[in-house]
């Protein structure tokens, strides 16, 4: 890592009062930019949904450990999409097909299960990504270095959920298996090709499996034995199409920024 | 302090005399005088006890009650870096939740316990949290004004004789001022930007005042466990010296804002050194005491319903817990 990239990456998310006052401008550009950017997308929509379950959680630990966790993966979308542009323009004024990020993020949040199961293929997947991204160099292996630490916590969290849900009673085994398999789906799309990554994604995907199967059988659940995508959708949030209820999280997101062109908070 | 709760110990250090309820009371009273800590282990009157109970869980209560108006506007915070402040203080909530509940077991209650009666109507929690928040500005709002108004009672109680919940206060304090500061300057950026976003700001300031006014309770000729809660030191300060205090904190920094404190007979008083303030409706205070504010029921509600969704992720817990101790045994 050089001195630029490493004041680049410590200056991106830190200037907080300047992103009002003045644009800035993107420090990537082409297929680099459109990488950075998607995985900025899936950071910043997993924290949008991450906080919906401020104050209703089911325990007051989880509270504060699900709102730290989209703390955390807030702090990474700025990061990121600050490389690309301007923050709060690209988190507010881009529509639906302009978001890039994964369909798996973009789920909305069902029971615990559900959210401890997306939790658990997101963060194993971030992890060996950030730790690919590190080891890569590029411009994006400051943010990497430093995120991969919050995504082992994260992962770590949705690993010990997962076994106290698979092996805890008859109705948390239950549900915890319904959302292992219901979010299956969306996990074969997070191993597409990203071009401008610099890391080889589907490669990945290898041990991903090998460290949710082993999560997953010592939960005493089954891993899913559908296809890892949609028929026709496989990649889709990466091209920029999404799911019914992705619309929605976006028009809570973005109303108020929208109501007021130009204002700065 | 230094009694400590076994009789025989105690006992075979100090002779029998030690133990008689005139002299454990007239040692927890010398403590209290000298402004010695009570700790956990020490032997101190009921009324003390149950005094503390009831305040540190209205108090613990209150932060997670109060997540729900400030979580309300997390999905819809108008930029990323206010989006990541909210988080934060919400989760600060959450932790000082934690702390205060921890803190009240050292009084020999659990925290299921004390949730059981907040979900059954039992215990308070601070009746604030039953106004709505409307507004973005309204975040603000309650940073300034509420989380301003918390501050001030609540510095003093870092000196309260109990020391589990002075040394909890400490740590809440600092939090609580970064809260305050947040909210300050989220009304003032709102202030000095469009004319849409002066009114929003302004609007919020007109609805918050005087309920904020309200959290340090009734006047103090009216306060039901003031006189006591000060002569053992859990209170250090009436209501209305701290109200007073408040107010005329908030003066100036409502002139920087740019804003208006709705009451028109604010004005400095010269010969008191303070700011005279016009006649508090504690009408509407005792009538959102009694359950009929405009939240009181959807905050209830909405714990309850946390709490109620929750329980089969706890039984999973306990039952995951006791396997695994079962098989390390």
């Amino acid at each position: 890592m050089t001195a630029t990239e490493q004041s680049r990456a410590a200056a991106a998310p830190a200037s907080p009062g300047a992103a009002a006052a003045e644009k800035a401008a993107p420090t990537l550009e082409g297929p680099a930019l459109a990488a950075a950017r998607a995985l900025g997308d899936d950071a910043l929509v997993l924290a949008q949904r991450l906080g919906e379950w401020a104050g209703n959680a089911p325990v007051l630990e989880e509270d504060v450990a699900l709102t730290n966790i989209a703390l955390d993966l807030l702090g990474q979308a700025r990061t990121l999409l600050s490389l690309t542009g301007d923050e709060d323009d690209l988190a507010f004024l881009r529509e639906e097909h302009e978001f890039h990020n994964a369909q798996l993020v973009e789920q909305p949040n069902g029971d615990f299960a559900v959210t401890i199961a997306r939790q658990l293929y997101f963060s194993v997947y971030q992890e060996l990504l950030y730790t690919a991204l590190a080891e890569h160099g590029g411009d994006l292996a400051p943010l990497a270095a430093k995120a991969v630490k919050e995504v082992a916590y994260h992962r770590d969290h949705a690993e010990q959920w997962t076994l106290r849900l698979g092996d805890g009673t008859e109705e948390s085994h239950r549900r915890m298996q319904q959302a292992l398999d219901a979010l299956w789906r969306y996990t074969g799309e997070l191993f597409q090709p990203l071009e401008g990554l610099g890391v080889d994604l589907p490669a990945l995907r290898e041990r991903w499996l090998e460290q949710v199967t082993a999560v997953v059988e010592k939960a005493t659940l089954a891993i899913p034995q559908g296809a890892d995508h949609t028929p026709w959708a496989a990649g889709a949030g990466r091209q920029g199409v999404h799911t019914e209820s992705f619309g929605r999280l976006l028009a809570e997101m973005q109303y108020l920024h929208r109501a007021h062109p130009g204002a700065s908070w | 302090m230094t009694t400590t709760a076994e009789p025989g110990a105690a006992t075979a250090q100090a002779g029998p005399d030690r133990h008689t309820p005139e002299a454990l009371q007239a040692e927890f009273d010398a403590a209290v005088a000298a402004d010695t800590r009570i700790e956990p282990r020490d032997w101190m009157p009921d009324a003390y006890r149950s005094t503390l109970v009831r305040q540190m869980a209205q108090h613990a209560h209150s932060e997670i009650i109060g997540m729900q108006p400030e979580a309300n506007w997390i999905t819809r915070a108008p930029s990323l870096r206010r989006k990541a402040i909210l988080m934060a203080k919400v989760q600060d909530e959450a932790g000082h939740g934690l702390y205060l509940y921890s803190a009240t077991e050292t009084l020999g209650v659990s925290r299921d316990e004390l949730l059981d009666k907040l979900h059954a109507g039992r215990q308070r929690y601070s009746s604030i949290f039953n106004y709505p928040t409307l507004a973005w500005a309204d975040v603000g709002a309650i940073g300034w004004l509420v989380d301003g108004a918390a501050i001030t009672n609540q510095v003093p109680l870092c000196r309260c004789s109990y020391g589990p919940y002075a040394r909890a206060m400490v740590r809440i304090c600092k939090e609580e001022s970064f809260h305050q500061r947040q909210g300050y300057e989220l009304l003032l950026a709102l202030s000095r930007g469009t004319d849409a976003q002066h009114a929003m700001a302004q609007d919020a300031v007109n609805r918050w005042w005087w309920p904020s006014l309200m959290m340090f309770g009734p006047p103090d000729d009216e306060s039901a466990h003031s006189a006591q809660s000060m002569a053992w030191k859990i209170k250090r300060h009436s209501n209305d010296e701290l109200r007073q205090r408040f107010v005329d904190i908030c003066v100036p920094q409502a002139e920087i804002l740019g804003l208006t404190l709705p009451d028109p007979d604010l004005r400095w008083n010269e010969e008191r050194g303070h700011y005279d303030y016009g006649a508090i409706d504690w009408s509407e205070f005792q009538e959102v005491l009694r359950g009929n504010g405009p939240c009181n029921e959807q905050r209830l509600e909405r714990r309850r319903a946390a709490h109620d969704n929750g329980s089969w992720v706890r039984d999973a817990a306990a039952a995951h817990a006791a396997k695994h101790r079962k098989a390390q045994a």
